[in-house]
């Protein structure tokens, strides 16, 4: 697999990145460029190292004993992997989202100022207006204005998926990674999720991980098929899906592997 | 296999009726287990009522104001608990004081910094194996570490039994004249030998006012004045030297005071308050720690503000627990305090101590039957304590109690 050379300002930079649980190789010499302003989707059957691939991108994987990495991952020319590189400020600057929502057991205000209290010492007023902003910014605030200090835990799964989100923007990150986000909501809460994600494209570079082929197919501008560890195939979600270049993406597309 | 014929088992009528196993004997069987375990449930319930009512009826008696407001005394009609009520407060309350943070900073290295280096992670494992070893030493050998490390500091300072260093205490010259009243004399250094009577020295009274000594020789008469007489003394009057302890007397090393007792409690009470506290921070849903992570939050911001307020009912419920155990301990207390005579509560951590337990063994060991009765008493004090510290866990724990996701 070659690296589609794309017109747009690469945010992502992967070259010949491999990563390792142990003894096992997860992934295997990815070259990839996601671009900015862009959703990009990682599709493949369990296990084939999509989520290891965007726990890399903020290094949540770091938490993990016995997981490691080589090769090259750059965020907007700024190195990811390196000993100079700051845990703590890139994942201020990658968001990330997970499968299963999980907001602090605090008040909704409390959940979106939480991540910006951590970086910065703000006034109310200022904080006030941060939280209203990104809890807009995620299309919960019209739910919820009226409740910002009853707990969070309240909340539907759909609007704490989308709380999560507001509290991942509420720190300014440039780069927001979502690991399967929906795969724990009903398909009304999913509608809405994926609604947001076309429009918080004009601000962020989103990376998403999905099991929902119509999901990557509706959201996405850039798919990256992955099978056992290794990029099959990447380009426009429009040509990977309507015309794949190798017959095991088409395969698992249309259902018959997978 | 679509069209493979049924087995035996369950298609020839013959062999079912052979194989089936009574219906009737499999119910037989099961009301009879459960009858078993009711009797063998209701055994042990019942052997705990047997107790409580024989301490009552023993106890009860003898459980009076002035048993819980008096010092212990030979006649056992006029003894009390006082001291050793007071004693098992300030045992327990600076075991926990001492125990609590040294046990959740244990746990929270443990649970929430584990580190990624191989060998680094092998002090780890090594750490929290010995943890739950120490757990199962019996307390006695505790006592013996307490004796050596704490009461004597394995005699750096001194023989163990003086001070070898100490602040918060005075020293006095204290006289005892011929009209029944006290003249003390402040001790500038210690090692200067006691004070010899000058005429006009400052003296101060019981009372703290100074006052100039008016001495008198052999032959002279004793003033009639009661305000003279209060500042007189014989010129062959010696005093003795007593010291005076303020409420934060502090002395190296701990000698058989209440630190002493206190801190080798907390040994004992330390490795339950570092699983518990561990068992309550696992139980945090680590989706939020990731959370707080993925927020670009430090591993303290993460400890801080999320792990450990989640956890704080399962902390506290271990730290309960551990004040229940120290409250009742009395082998390692017999080896710091020994049976000593204490007839009046601790002024300070220095201070010699009692404690309830040892209190009910003393009174326990000896021949007259009164005194039996005032260790029920006793028993009876120290076990509701232990119910009162046993309901506040259960209530903690329901009302502190939040679901986390």
């Amino acid at each position: 697999m070659t690296t589609i050379p794309t017109p747009l300002k690469p945010a992502i930079r992967l070259r010949g990145f491999d990563a390792w649980y142990g003894d096992f190789q997860a992934l295997h010499s990815i070259d990839m460029d996601l671009p900015e302003n862009r959703v990009t989707a990682f599709i493949g059957p369990s296990g084939c190292g999509k989520s290891t691939l965007l726990r890399w991108i903020n290094r949540m994987n770091d938490a993990i004993p016995g997981a490691r990495s080589s090769g090259q991952l750059e965020i907007n020319g700024h190195d990811v992997l390196g000993p100079a590189t700051d845990v703590v400020e890139l994942r201020r600057r990658v968001g990330i989202v997970f499968q299963k929502p999980n907001p602090f057991p605090k008040s909704i205000y409390d959940n979106v100022a939480f991540g910006a209290r951590l970086h910065m010492k703000a006034t109310k007023a200022e904080m006030d207006e941060l939280v209203e902003w990104s809890l807009r910014k995620a299309a919960l605030w019209d739910e919820v204005k009226d409740r910002l200090r009853s707990s969070a835990l309240g909340l539907s799964g759909g609007q704490q998926q989308r709380l999560c989100i507001a509290r991942a923007i509420a720190v300014g990150p440039q780069v927001l990674l979502m690991d399967e986000p929906c795969s724990a909501l009903d398909p009304r809460s999913t509608a809405s999720i994926e609604e947001l994600m076309v429009e918080l494209r004009e601000s962020y570079t989103i990376a998403i991980v999905t099991h929902n082929m119509q999901q990557a197919a509706r959201v996405s501008d850039f798919t990256a098929y992955m099978f056992l560890g290794k990029v099959v195939e990447f380009g426009a979600t429009l040509d990977i899906f309507e015309n794949p270049d190798c017959q095991e993406t088409e395969d698992y597309i249309t259902g018959r592997f997978g | 296999m679509k069209h493979a014929p049924k087995p035996a088992l369950l298609a020839d009528s013959a062999v079912i009726a052979k194989r089936t196993r009574s219906l009737a004997a499999r119910h037989r069987k099961d009301i009879f287990f459960r009858n078993v375990c009711r009797t063998v449930a209701s055994s042990s319930a019942l052997v705990l009522v047997l107790l409580l009512t024989a301490i009552l009826t023993q106890g009860l008696g003898s459980l009076n104001f002035q048993f819980l407001s008096g010092p212990p005394d030979p006649d056992p009609a006029i003894a009390g608990l006082w001291p050793a009520m007071m004693g098992s407060v300030w045992l327990v309350v600076l075991t926990l004081v001492i125990a609590l943070p040294l046990g959740v900073a244990a746990a929270i290295i443990l649970e929430e910094f584990q580190p990624r280096r191989v060998y680094l992670r092998r002090i780890h494992s090594f750490v929290q194996l010995n943890i739950t070893n120490l757990a199962g030493v019996p307390s006695v050998v505790f006592g013996i570490l307490g004796l050596t490390v704490f009461v004597s500091m394995f005699g750096i300072f001194g023989n163990g039994q003086e001070a070898g260093m100490e602040v918060g205490v005075t020293y006095f010259d204290q006289f005892y004249n011929e009209g029944d009243f006290i003249l003390e004399v402040p001790v500038a250094d210690q090692a200067q030998p006691v004070a010899e009577p000058v005429e006009g020295m400052t003296v101060f009274s019981y009372e703290g006012t100074a006052m100039a000594l008016h001495l008198l020789g052999d032959d002279e008469e004793w003033p009639a004045d009661p305000a003279l007489a209060k500042r007189s003394l014989r010129t062959w009057d010696a005093p003795g030297r007593i010291q005076e302890n303020s409420w934060w007397y502090f002395r190296l090393p701990f000698g058989r005071g209440v630190l002493a007792g206190a801190l080798t409690l907390m040994l004992v009470v330390l490795p339950i308050i570092i699983i518990a506290s561990q068992e309550a921070l696992r139980a945090v849903p680590s989706s939020l720690r990731q959370a707080a992570l993925g927020l670009g939050a430090t591993p303290l911001q993460t400890v801080r503000q999320i792990t450990l307020p989640a956890a704080v009912p399962g902390i506290l419920t271990g730290a309960i627990i551990a004040m229940s155990r120290a409250i009742g301990e009395a082998a390692p207390l017999l080896m710091i305090a020994g049976i000593v005579f204490i007839t009046h509560a601790p002024g300070n951590m220095m201070d010699d101590f009692t404690a309830m337990p040892l209190q009910i063994f003393n009174w326990a060991g000896r021949p007259q039957k009164e005194f039996h009765d005032l260790a029920a008493s006793g028993i009876i004090v120290l076990l509701t304590a232990l119910l009162i510290f046993n309901t506040v866990a259960v209530v903690l724990r329901q009302k502190l109690q939040k679901p986390l996701s």
